[in-house]
């Protein structure tokens, strides 16, 4: 509960300055609603409404301000209805059996996660062996980690489309591998510099014991350099699945997919429809912390198996 | 007495950013099978580069050095020697016996003797009992207990220590000299022992090395007269406190050169 409490401190604070940026942000929606089901505002023509600035609409007409919270397409709509619609999204079309139904959050997330676990997996796979090669070879030190570095420079918005295009030029069919693709080129970055760092963690002490006893590079790296780095890979892990999770998404925005949670941010953009992209938003958000925990928790077990101090 | 270790004209130079450093120069030595020797000098007299050189650690850069008559790398090949540093460097996610055991994996004991002689080693340094459970749980005394465990388990002959007691607080100290003493005499292991204590490496040595730096070289060697069994009180005695003024004497000589 003591931990519990300033999460909850931060939590109330951005959903009271959220409530508060309602107003302004929607009332002359709100306003251009009321004027046409025939409700008296000021000022009353709408070209005139728009050079008032907003703080001056919402003093003068104040009565209409509750009609800001509940629009049916809010600029920005109120946390209570995007809860609301992520519900209806989710949980109510589950409970009506319909959870994998393409307008259910459910199966977008289902789509994202999927192709972000590839992503992960992929990127876990390459971080680890790139880190293992820099950690061991001095050619790989100096040649593979500059390029490590400058590959995260390249903007992924600018990447994801090429990588699609070429991906479908050489026969992968569909958007599944395009996306772990993308999805990797994030994720591996923190686990290369992770394990790097880890790999390299043990003292020359514990690597001239090894020596004393004439262990071989094998033995070396299995019996130290590896369970030396698990706190680091662990800590790499949390950001790299968090990163997996955006570049899905990023995988998803430009490329014309119709599933997984970066479309229905992109259709919800192009339909105007607010709610649905803060609705994917939130499942986003939601799928990442889930994910993050998941990985805390595997490592809490795993670390706690092997003996460290709690 | 036959030799173990046999340095003649030993030199080592270490290449730096600031030039050359030589750390050894000209170090002859003989180390006789079951001996005790201490090197004992300040900082920078090379008697820890001395040590990682018999281990193979080090590669001299000038005479000759032998190590159970073959060359230092050879025998750390043949695992001549048990190893331990100053921190006792005991693998945090690994139990004390799953830590002794790790150079009886390396070497690949079969499992049945690895258990056997985890058992016996961990017995030998007054641990038993404290097998499963881990370093953080132990005090920094009983952790470089466990670390000797861990030199002693594959039954070298030879038994290389690098300040091994310099971090812990004297109390324990005097403890765990006289446990290594006694445990000395009971395997009739050839120790190499480096410290920058007087008492200590009077207290436990049957040859004292003194070594000064700049360059690192012997400046005494000290044959100990003091019996092989020694209560901690033998430090005041007149003997203890002869050779403890000779040792400081010869670490004073060596200083004069600064």
């Amino acid at each position: 509960m003591r931990r519990m409490f300033p999460i909850l401190a931060v939590l109330v604070a951005l959903a009271a300055a959220w409530y508060a940026a309602v107003a302004p942000m929607n009332i002359r929606t709100a306003l251009d609603q009321a004027k046409r089901a025939g409700a008296v505002v000021t000022p009353e023509g709408a070209r005139v409404r728009h050079e008032v600035s907003v703080w001056r609409l919402l003093a003068a007409n104040s009565e209409h301000i509750p009609a800001a919270y509940s629009l049916d397409r809010p600029r920005l709509p109120t946390p209570g209805q995007v809860a609301g619609e992520l519900w209806k999204t989710t949980g109510e079309m589950a409970l009506r059996g319909r959870a994998f139904s393409k307008r259910s959050l459910l199966y977008h997330g289902w789509i994202t996660l999927q192709a972000t676990l590839w992503g992960f997996a992929l990127g876990t796979t390459l971080g680890i062996l790139g880190a293992i090669a820099i950690v061991y070879s001095r050619v790989a030190d100096m040649s593979l980690m500059p390029w490590a570095i400058i590959s995260q420079t390249i903007p992924i918005v600018a990447l994801a489309p090429m990588i699609i295009v070429l991906s479908s030029q050489v026969g992968v069919e569909g958007r599944g591998v395009p996306k772990a693709i993308i999805s990797a080129y994030l994720c591996y970055f923190p686990v290369l510099v992770g394990m790097v760092k880890g790999l390299r963690s043990p003292a020359p002490s514990q690597l001239d014991l090894l020596k004393t006893y004439n262990a071989s590079a094998r033995q070396s790296f299995f019996k130290l350099r590896l369970p030396a780095s698990v706190p680091y890979l662990f800590a790499s892990l949390k950001v790299g699945i968090a990163a997996a999770l955006v570049g899905t998404i990023v995988g998803e925005l430009p490329t014309g997919a119709i599933s997984g949670l970066g479309a229905r941010i992109l259709i919800g953009d192009q339909f105007g429809t607010p709610l649905a992209i803060w609705a994917a938003l939130f499942a986003a958000a939601l799928l990442a912390g889930a994910l993050v925990t998941l990985l805390d928790v595997i490592q809490r077990i795993t670390l706690r198996r092997m003996g460290v101090h709690p | 007495m036959t030799s173990v270790i046999e340095a003649r004209g030993l030199d080592l130079t270490f290449q730096t950013n600031d030039g050359p450093v030589r750390a050894l120069s000209d170090v002859s030595l003989d180390i006789g099978a079951g001996e005790f020797v201490s090197f004992i000098g300040p900082s920078g007299c090379g008697k820890t580069t001395f040590l990682r050189c018999i281990a193979g650690l080090e590669e001299p850069t000038g005479g000759s050095l032998t190590v159970n008559g073959m060359s230092p790398d050879a025998a750390r090949r043949a695992r001549a020697y048990g190893y331990v540093f100053q921190a006792a460097g005991l693998y945090p996610w690994r139990t004390i016996g799953g830590n002794v055991r790790l150079p009886l994996e390396i070497m690949g004991f079969p499992r049945a003797e690895q258990a056997e002689r985890v058992r016996r080693t961990l017995e030998l340094v007054d641990l038993a009992g404290f097998e499963n459970k881990f370093p953080w749980q132990l005090s920094g005394g009983m952790q470089q207990r466990a670390s000797i465990a861990r030199a002693l388990a594959f039954d070298a002959d030879i038994l290389l220590m690098d300040e091994p007691f310099g971090a812990l607080d004297e109390i324990v100290r005097d403890h765990l000299n006289e446990e290594l003493l006694a445990l000395w005499r009971r395997t009739g292991k050839t120790v190499g022992f480096v410290t920058h204590s007087i008492p200590e490496a009077v207290f436990l040595s049957t040859r004292i090395v003194v070594m000064s730096p700049r360059p690192g070289r012997i400046t005494d060697v000290i044959d100990s007269p003091l019996p092989s069994e020694r209560p901690l009180d033998i430090r005041d005695s007149r003997e203890f406190i002869e050779i403890a003024h000779r040792v400081r004497d010869g670490l004073r000589a060596g200083h004069v050169d600064d």
